[in-house]
């Protein structure tokens, strides 16, 4: 209490009903799940504010275009006036704004008509399919290798599974990837005569899956052995195991039951991570494979200098880590209860 | 745990001056004994050596020049028309090219760790130092930068402001300082806690003296850590925008500009795709070895 002295306890300045609230746990609970939540807010209007500015700072104007015949004076004020780009920026800025609260986030510059909330829907369940594939593979592949090391620990199971998850987490997305479609495309078409590889390009819910999927789950499931790894050893140690093994338990019950819940723990914060990592990912992969999600309209809209697509798209990517991040933590509160709510 | 570091300890130990060793000598004979990290050292001094000496090699006719092109013998395959590993599509020699992009890659993530060094040292230090109002200010910025996935940001300022050299290095670490912020706020923060600080204080130590004399050398471990593994990080981003066909322009060879351009006719020619990119994974890993050797050997918790 003496440390704490001088500042008011928390809920000091609520009305008595809702002090009730913030002293039970799950009262808690709820107001740090609101905060976070209005956390996001400044968050994401700065990261709007961020890229729109950086947007206005590019020299030059979108209408460029390198080489070739330059637009006319005339074309050129038109276009200024269809996109609202004849405005001042500050004014230019708040009515974007305005328009992403409606989640209104313009015309594309590069696809005549378009809007980019369209382009975002269109290209959305190309990298929704393989990211949530690629997620569902993580937990089970990367746990299951982790705990598998971990109760093998310096034995040549062990030595090979972390030799692996050291190779594959030092290795970029794109390498790997690359690294794939030789094999698997290029020799193995090459040494079958056709007859059986993976395709190198392209999307369906076939075998075209494969590579794109390994290659985004790879860092993730090498981080994920590791870890679990690292707090399967510590929880074997404990003295709960100890008395597990002396009652005579079956090890899949010491294992399932005792050591793997606990050393799980870790393990779950590191999701909120992994999400973004398969956001950004996507870029690298719809790339390396020619699929056409979001992350490959990213890299289309940066060389084409669309700026309403980039700048929609930075700001779905941000929301979607932001939420991962908040939902991990929350979870994480549920999983281990000594967690402290600040 | 708690028990500090007490004079009558330290008598102790200067009695018996042949079991006293050093944290940085203790360190570096714990590194040399991690024959894994050793391995990772010998393959980036090995990098370092092809760095410096190819523009040498090339005078000496030893190796191609890296940007002639030869119309004649595009997308060769290895040991053809003289190319000991192939030829790209515009007939460039692709061993030159590949020990060329080592210059590039070695000089991104050198020179963003400079960049780096003093906003993260500077940064890091106010906020944890001086606290309050400052750290919580600083913190909130750090957020909000954490916010923006680092690749995505750093391919949107290469895009707003061009693929030169300098904006590539601005980008990288633009996205890479506040890991290090962090991290030295957080050293701050432990160290600030400790007596011999408190001790400094009372015996007058000005703020300047105590953050140069005590709080920076104290933290300098973990910092050297996260410096070395910043360098493959920022390798990687290079790379990655080269690959996406935003980085550093042609001629220069870079290897993720070298597998965006193979990578076309890769069922044609795969060596000119398959030389980089995995001149760019053994590269992270040697930097992820010395970097793990490091870490251990800096950790005065794994001292013997």
């Amino acid at each position: 209490m003496a440390v704490t002295a001088g500042r008011p306890t928390r809920g000091a300045l609520l009305p008595p009903q809702l002090r009730a609230i913030t002293s039970s746990r799950s009262g808690a609970l709820a107001i740090f799940i609101a905060r976070r939540i209005l956390w996001m807010i400044p968050i994401l209007f700065f990261v709007i504010l961020i890229t729109f500015t950086l947007m206005h700072l590019a020299p030059g104007s979108p209408w460029d275009k390198a080489g070739g015949r330059q637009l006319s004076d005339t074309v050129v004020k038109n276009l200024n006036i269809r996109y609202g780009l004849d405005k001042p920026v500050p004014q230019q800025f708040l009515l974007y704004a305005w328009n992403v609260m409606h989640f209104d986030f313009g015309l594309s510059y590069q696809y005549q008509g378009k809007t980019v909330s369209t382009l975002l829907l269109e290209s959305w369940p190309y990298t929704a399919t393989i990211g949530a594939l690629a997620f569902i593979l993580i937990i089970p592949v990367g746990v299951g290798l982790g705990v598998i090391a971990a109760l093998r620990q310096n034995t040549r199971v062990d030595y090979i599974t972390m030799g692996f998850a050291t190779i594959a987490a030092s290795f970029p997305n794109f390498v790997i990837g690359v690294i794939m479609v030789v094999v698997f495309s290029v020799l193995a078409y090459r040494a079958t005569g056709g007859n059986f590889f993976l395709p190198a390009a392209g999307f369906g819910v076939d075998d075209s899956l494969v590579m794109p999927v390994v290659t985004l789950a790879r860092l993730p499931i090498a981080y994920t052995a590791r870890l679990t790894r690292a707090s399967t050893l510590e929880t074997i140690r404990q003295d709960y195991v100890r008395t597990a093994w002396a009652k005579g338990l079956a090890e899949r019950l010491v294992v399932m039951r005792h050591i793997l819940k606990n050393s799980l723990i870790p393990v779950v914060t590191t999701l909120g991570p992994t999400f973004a990592f398969l956001v950004t990912g996507s870029v690298i992969v719809e790339t390396v494979f020619a699929i056409p999600g979001i992350g490959r309209a990213f890299v289309t809209a940066i060389e084409s200098r669309d700026y309403p697509m980039i700048l929609g798209t930075t700001i779905l990517f941000s929301v979607v880590v932001a939420m991962a991040n908040l939902v991990v933590d929350v979870a994480y509160v549920f999983i281990d209860p000594r967690v402290r709510l600040t | 745990m708690a028990i500090p570091a007490t004079t009558v300890d330290q008598l102790i130990d200067w009695e018996v001056p042949e079991q006293q060793i050093g944290l940085w000598t203790d360190a570096v004979q714990r590194f040399r004994r991690n024959r894994i990290a050793v391995l990772g050292a010998v393959l980036i001094a090995v990098l370092v050596v092809i760095a410096l000496t190819c523009p040498l090699l090339v005078q000496l006719h030893v190796l191609k020049d890296p940007i002639h092109q030869n119309v004649d013998f595009i997308e060769s395959g290895p040991g053809q028309n003289g190319f000991l590993i192939g030829s790209d599509e515009l007939g460039r020699d692709t061993l030159a090219r590949l020990l060329f992009g080592s210059r590039v890659s070695l000089a991104v993530g050198i020179f963003v760790q400079a960049i780096i060094l003093p906003i993260g040292l500077a940064i890091g230090l106010a906020s944890g130092y001086f606290g309050g109002r400052i750290d919580n200010l600083l913190m909130r910025f750090t957020d909000v930068w954490y916010a923006f996935p680092d690749l995505l940001f750093g391919l949107v300022v290469v895009s707003v402001f061009g693929p030169s050299l300098l904006t590539i290095f601005g980008a990288i670490s633009l996205v890479n300082w506040v890991g290090l912020a962090r991290l030295v706020r957080g050293q701050v923060l432990a160290i600030k806690e400790k007596e011999y600080i408190e001790a400094a204080r009372s015996s007058g130590s000005t703020p300047l003296k105590l953050i140069l004399k005590h709080l920076l050398p104290n933290s300098l471990g973990p910092i050297i850590v996260t410096l070395t593994f910043g360098i493959p990080n920022a390798i990687f981003l290079e790379a990655v925008l080269s690959f996406l066909g935003v980085g550093i322009q042609p001629p220069t060879p870079t290897w993720g500009q070298m597998v965006f351009d193979g990578y076309e006719a890769i069922y044609a020619n795969p060596t000119s795709v398959v030389f980089p990119a995995l001149a760019i994974g053994f590269t992270l890993l040697a930097f992820t070895f010395v970097g793990d050797g490091l870490r251990d050997a800096l950790d005065p918790r794994m001292r013997r």
